[in-house]
């Protein structure tokens, strides 16, 4: 008897030290109000970390918030819960993150499109402005009439950041081109509003405008739908979205939030969670433009080669990119 | 006998029991969905009620979320009771919140904190009476209706937050449009470090001494309605405009008082979110909390005790709603949303729906003696 109850004793503490070691990775992320179907940017960031979760069978938490005191809320409760590490997707968490990363400093946290100086925080920021300049390239390269267009979203530093890389862009492939930009609104439902985004497209080409860069959430789709029925060129944002309408999708800017959020999960899964900035530019492969069997007829071997050219000097430092969010300007 | 007529329900009923079978209504339907997507509906609802009241923090976050819809929920009662319907209360909380925000930004490293707390009062009751202003002197002297005229403030309100702050407010290098953090000085104090003056130590939370000036609020509304000169000028015109006016009330002017009390109330909700949570001023702080005013004085009967109750079952929809969706991964953020809209659906479109049945088990309750008296 003694030796039984002896060996289910072992049994148990062996069990329980399995467990938690299974229970030391806990990964958990907060997505942002867009919600995690938001078809650009929170998704990108759901298709990375459902990537780590088919790969590594590891479950993560989430939560999706709906005002602004839900961030601090939520990812205090993560922390909480033993969650880590936790990842807070975009600005507007930032302070939440600094706060909550204080509060606990065994918990590794990381942000994207932020920074938040903290020993335990890592701060994945994209440098879109060099993204969006090569898309700006091929844009007035493609363009007969030298008149391109863009669609913003919610009139945001960040979307101010894409257009003026965009508009260097396309006045670096030829100084008389002439960019008419539109923002969508002023309101989070900026970002989802299709309508919108295919009346001031179909505005734009009015004007004489021929290629139209969209950065703008859900939005977006109407951008492309509207280029699509003019037989005009639309170019896409975050993700490959070249699918959408071939033939008339010039190309895509990308932002690699999935890969982001992906990298986070999978260097803290190994224990190799790095604090500190991790600037996402072109060099380091985090934005760049899609080349892929929808739109390959439509870049010319010239265009190619001009926008390799660009990318090659940006990344050398030749062609030094405007940032707007470094000094609110757009005087390249 | 057969000249026995219909009584009027007891006030009891009307203003407890009904809302309760309604709550109960929504609750019964919000609980079959939950059975659809396949969860167990008493479980969510232990969680519901657990998230909303079972430790320190949830208690803080609910009374947080009370503190704004008792704002904006007396807000839309006193206009109402003017029988005006103002549902611009997100627009007047938003710029509300501006004025308390730019008082603070102004004057918050030079004056102390009381002196700076009735100012941001007044801000915020001063800048959420301006933007009522307009649409309430096109009601009273243009005739222009003052629900279209408020909800379209609304968008006016959105866009010119986000030009000053894009623009104007935004603290240079840095990512978000905000504002920066006011000093120290300009905080209104957590409940959480108001309770430890006390040597109570408590989780800390987003409920502020907001709540205290909620309180006071609504005593001014019972004051001002039932207890006034102006609120009996206000009633009448709500009641009978004609009336009022033969009575010698000048309708419109009391359609501009009523309308600028319920700007200000609205505005509050700026002081609790820019002064007492967030501490700069930012985007989207309202986040709805004025157009769920509107079900919190329906549901209220748009008295000040009615509100606060009310006020109290929406922080706990909300907070423990949020709760349900961080526990059950099955839960998105819609869903409770869903359940939300039904407790509005029920208590607020369908008020009366239970009325007639009510009344009708009321009757039967009350003839049911009669006959024992004849036998006896």
């Amino acid at each position: 008897m003694k030796a039984i109850k002896y060996a289910a004793g072992a049994a148990a503490v062996m069990f329980a030290v399995a467990s938690a070691q299974a229970g030391d990775f806990k990964p958990a992320v907060v997505f942002d109000m867009g919600g995690k179907f938001d078809k650009s940017f929170n998704e990108g960031v759901y298709n990375g970390v459902e990537r780590f979760k088919s790969e590594a069978g590891t479950k993560y938490r989430e939560f999706e918030v709906t005002n602004e005191t839900q961030r601090e809320q939520a990812i205090r409760k993560m922390a909480q819960r033993g969650s880590n590490p936790v990842l807070g997707i975009g600005f507007a968490q930032g302070p939440a993150i600094e706060k909550v990363a204080t509060e606990f400093p065994d918990t590794n946290f990381a942000i994207i499109d932020m920074v938040v100086d903290k020993p335990n925080v890592q701060s994945i920021v994209f440098k879109e402005h060099e993204g969006s300049f090569l898309v700006g390239v091929l844009a007035a390269m493609a363009s007969k009439s030298g008149k391109v267009g863009f669609v913003g979203g919610m009139d945001i530093p960040l979307i101010r950041k894409f257009a003026c890389g965009f508009a260097q862009g396309a006045k670096h492939a030829n100084a008389d081109v002439e960019v008419i930009q539109n923002m969508t609104g002023s309101t989070p439902s900026a970002w989802n509003d299709p309508g919108r985004g295919a009346e001031l497209t179909k505005g734009q080409f009015d004007r004489g405008v021929d290629v139209v860069f969209a950065a703008a959430g859900g939005t977006g789709i109407g951008v492309y739908q509207a280029a699509a029925d003019a037989g005009k060129y639309a170019i896409g944002v975050d993700s490959n979205q070249n699918h959408l309408h071939p033939g008339t999708m010039l190309t895509s800017m990308l932002k690699r939030v999935d890969v982001a959020a992906y990298n986070v999960f999978k260097s803290s899964s190994e224990g190799k969670f790095v604090p500190g900035m991790n600037v996402l530019g072109l060099a380091e492969g985090g934005v760049g433009w899609a080349l892929d069997e929808h739109n390959e007829k439509l870049i010319s071997a010239e265009m190619k080669a001009a926008v390799d050219q660009a990318e090659a000097d940006i990344i050398a430092g030749k062609i030094v990119v405007q940032d707007y969010m470094s000094d609110n300007k757009c005087d390249y | 006998m057969s000249t026995k007529v219909k009584k009027p329900l007891p006030v009891w009923a009307d203003v407890a029991l009904i809302p309760l079978i309604n709550i109960l209504l929504a609750l019964f339907v919000a609980g079959l969905i939950v059975l659809a997507i396949g969860e167990d509906p008493f479980e969510a609802l232990e969680i519901l009620i657990l998230g909303a009241f079972g430790y320190e923090e949830s208690l803080g976050y609910t009374l947080y979320y009370t503190t704004n819809f008792i704002f904006t929920g007396l807000a839309v009662a006193v206009a109402f009771h003017a029988s005006l319907f103002n549902i611009g209360g997100e627009g007047q909380a938003y710029i509300g919140g501006l004025g308390v925000g730019l008082i603070l930004l102004a004057l918050d490293g030079i004056l102390p904190f009381w002196m700076l707390l009735p100012l941001a009062i007044m801000a915020a009751a001063l800048f959420g009476t301006a933007w009522v202003a307009v649409p309430a002197y096109l009601q009273a002297y243009r005739g222009s209706h003052i629900v279209i005229t408020t909800i379209m403030f609304n968008f006016i309100a959105y866009f010119l937050m986000n030009y000053l702050l894009v623009d104007v407010i935004k603290a240079p290098a840095q990512m978000s449009p905000e504002s920066r953090v006011f000093a120290d000085n300009a905080h209104m104090p957590f409940m959480h470090e108001i309770l430890g003056w006390f040597g109570i130590e408590t989780a800390a939370t987003p409920l502020n001494g907001s709540l205290f000036w909620a309180v006071v609020c609504c005593i001014f509304v019972w004051i001002f309605i039932w207890r006034t000169r102006w609120g009996y000028m206000l009633r009448t015109v709500g009641q009978n405009e004609s009336a009022a006016q033969y009575a010698g009330i000048d309708s419109r002017k009391i359609v501009m008082v009523a309308l600028g009390i319920s700007g200000a109330l609205a505005g509050f909700v700026g002081m609790n979110e820019v002064m007492g949570v967030h501490h700069k001023v930012l985007l989207n702080f309202v986040a709805g909390y004025g157009f769920t005013g509107i079900a919190v004085s329906l549901m209220g009967r748009n008295h000040p005790v009615g509100i606060v109750l009310a006020s109290l079952l929406f922080g706990i929809l909300y907070q423990g709603g949020a709760e349900l969706a961080f526990e059950i991964p099955a839960f998105s953020r819609e869903f409770v949303v869903a359940i939300q809209g039904l407790i509005i659906l029920f208590c607020g479109a369908l008020t009366y729906m239970c009325k007639p049945w009510i009344e009708g088990l009321f009757y039967m309750l009350q003839s049911d003696p009669k006959p024992a008296e004849k036998e006896a």
